[in-house]
């Protein structure tokens, strides 16, 4: 599947002007709140009418102002999973979950018991969406757009109406929505976390505009994207398998550089892992250190440093298989002569890693 | 029966009384039965769409609530009576007939309840989040799916309050009425004309009062009803 978006549209005094072509596979749109983003998500569904654009899905043309062609919202099958849910409240849950079928052309699609028992909403189907927590909203209306069997589905930041317990709630299921099904996903997000777990694809947008396309994990690990990804948020992701649940609540991984312990991460053993590291919780030493609480410490050569305007440094490191970001001052990268090529120690608290960060291995 | 049930509770009533009471009651329910869909359509269009003319159809539609219902009354005679452009035109084709039959009384009460009727389903439209009819359409609802699958049953107990609203002010219609189909007794004469026949002659006020009464107790009734359905239509929606 390929998705191409070529979109421009004026609001007043901002201008859109978005280009990006995105392959199979989860494709985050990231950027600040008013970068543009669910404009673009509303012109793919034909919820919003540019003044200028072209949009192609799979070689179907869906929107071509130049030719004049528009594809009705009603024809388009895309599923549309909104922030705020947008259940019927007249209608049951199952009521909800088929409704798109009643459109649908006749054949083979998503298999109704498959998708309830992924989202795990067997229980609620009798219910009214006014009796259901905003977690479970959420769960319905993926199913709802799932079950309408889409071409693409697109999702405008279905997590953020949802408190922190309620994302790691359904975090999961998305994560097994990528893996058990072929429907591309064209994913809004403003929270770096969500995208890190989910994006196979990142398009990095800021004012309107497309500042970056790529894999989500090049970009995600690229010194030269701190910026535009937030200093305080930009973290690359190390791969590894649950190897032991010790007794002290610590749970042991392989990664490929070595061991890493986590706080207790409730997953089977041999289960692989994405373990998103913020670049700034990691601490560099040119030595082993010794009697040091931190429990994390992971060899890795220096691979990158990109010096920033301010006292900061992003340094990007190789430990095993995976790329780490460090930020780090100025000051050391230059006292410890951290440049390409040099040997280290990457140093992580076992506390620092926060459970949203912790996702299954995509 | 009918005679028998009520005889007892209003003894001084005739047959040609109560042929006024039920005549009133029918004059309402088909005015009310044949404008609910055009008021529906008018509604909709009011609040969903912005137009040339839009303030023209509201004015339109406002009209019969401001202007004197006499002047209604001459208005629909000289444009539905016999002689009338449209009057003239229905009868010719479709044998249709208005002036001085209960069928234009059933115009009459029509038209003035009208505005009523539009401003409360209007209401209940403004009151439906568009956004959950941009969801039927991702989902794959054409405009008119949409309107019967969403809309409408979101708008259900604002389009009954308009119904019954409507009811109510047809009951309750007279200028209008009395000047385009008059007074005619089994034929036209509905129960505001007939109070205002007993009110015009000595000693009729008790067989008036009666009337009266009746008239408060169907509009209690309506009243009660649209309530009670508007609320259990309301809990169904809401899901509790």
């Amino acid at each position: 599947m390929s998705l191409l978006v070529q979109l421009s549209h004026r609001f007043g005094d901002f201008a859109l002007d978005v280009y990006f072509e995105a392959p199979a596979g989860v494709t985050a749109l990231f950027g600040r709140s008013g970068s543009g983003k669910t404009s673009v998500v509303n012109a793919v569904a034909g919820l919003l009418r540019p003044d200028h654009g072209r949009i192609v899905l799979d070689g179907r043309v869906l929107l071509d102002s130049g030719r004049g062609v528009s594809i009705p919202v009603h024809q388009r099958r895309l599923g549309y999973v909104f922030q705020e849910g947008r259940l019927f409240p007249h209608l049951s849950v199952r009521q909800n979950l088929t409704y798109g079928r009643w459109f649908a052309p006749r054949g083979p699609g998503a298999d109704f018991d498959h998708v309830v028992s992924m989202l795990g909403i067997e229980g609620l189907l009798e219910r009214r969406p006014g009796a259901l927590s905003g977690g479970e909203k959420q769960r319905v209306a993926i199913g709802r757009a799932l079950l309408a069997n889409p071409k693409l589905l697109l999702m405008d930041e279905p997590l953020a109406a949802l408190d922190e317990e309620r994302k790691a709630e359904i975090l999961p299921y998305l994560e097994r929505l990528r893996e058990e099904t072929a429907i591309p996903v064209l994913y809004v997000s403003h929270s770096m976390a969500e995208v890190a777990r989910l994006a196979t694809t990142l398009v990095l947008m800021e004012a309107g505009r497309v500042m970056n396309v790529g894999p989500a994990e090049a970009i995600l690990s690229d010194p030269d994207s701190v910026p535009a990804l937030g200093i305080h948020t930009a973290g690359a992701s190390l791969h590894a398998v649950v190897a032991a649940q010790d007794e002290d609540g610590l749970t042991r991984l392989e990664a490929s550089a070595g061991p890493l312990y986590l706080p207790r991460v409730e997953a089977a053993i041999g289960t692989r892992l994405s373990i998103r590291i913020l670049a700034q919780d990691v601490i560099l030493s040119r030595s082993r250190p010794e009697g040091l609480s931190a429990l994390n410490v992971l060899p890795a050569t220096v691979t990158a440093v990109r010096l920033g305007n301010g006292p900061g440094a992003i340094v990007q490191l190789r430990s095993g298989d995976d790329l780490i970001l460090a930020r780090i001052t100025r000051r050391s990268t230059l006292a410890l002569g951290l440049a390409p090529g040099a040997d280290c120690f990457a140093i992580v608290k076992t506390v620092a890693v926060a459970r949203i960060n912790v996702g299954a291995a995509g | 029966m009918l005679d028998g049930l009520t005889g007892g509770l209003f003894p001084d009533l005739t047959a040609d009384e109560w042929r006024a009471v039920m005549l009133s009651l029918k004059v309402s329910f088909w005015a009310t039965a044949l404008s609910l869909p055009l008021g529906v359509a008018v509604a909709y269009v009011l609040a969903r769409y912005e137009f040339w003319g839009k303030q023209a159809l509201n004015g339109l539609v406002h009209l019969p609530l401001i202007l004197p219902p006499v002047v209604t009354g001459y208005l629909l005679l000289l444009t539905f009576g016999r002689r009338g452009a449209i009057g003239g035109f229905l009868e010719q084709t479709f044998g249709l007939v208005f002036a001085f039959r209960w069928t234009g009384a059933a115009l009459a009460a029509a038209v003035m309840a009208f505005p009523l009727m539009v401003r409360a389903i209007r209401l209940a439209i403004e009151a439906v989040d568009p956004k959950l009819e941009q969801a039927a359409a991702t989902l794959g609802a054409s405009r008119i799916w949409v309107f019967a699958t969403v809309t409408l049953p979101l708008m259900l107990p604002g389009v009954i309050a308009g119904a019954i609203l409507a009811f109510a002010k047809a009951m309750g219609e007279f200028g209008a009425t009395i000047t385009f189909v008059s007074n005619i007794p089994g034929q036209t004469q509905t129960l505001p004309s007939a109070i205002y026949s007993f009110l015009q002659v000595p000693g009729g006020d008790a067989k008036a009062f009666q009337l009266v009464l009746i008239a408060i107790a169907i509009a209690l009734t309506a009243l009660f009803l649209s309530e009670w359905v508007g609320r259990s239509v309301a809990r169904r929606i809401a899901g509790s």
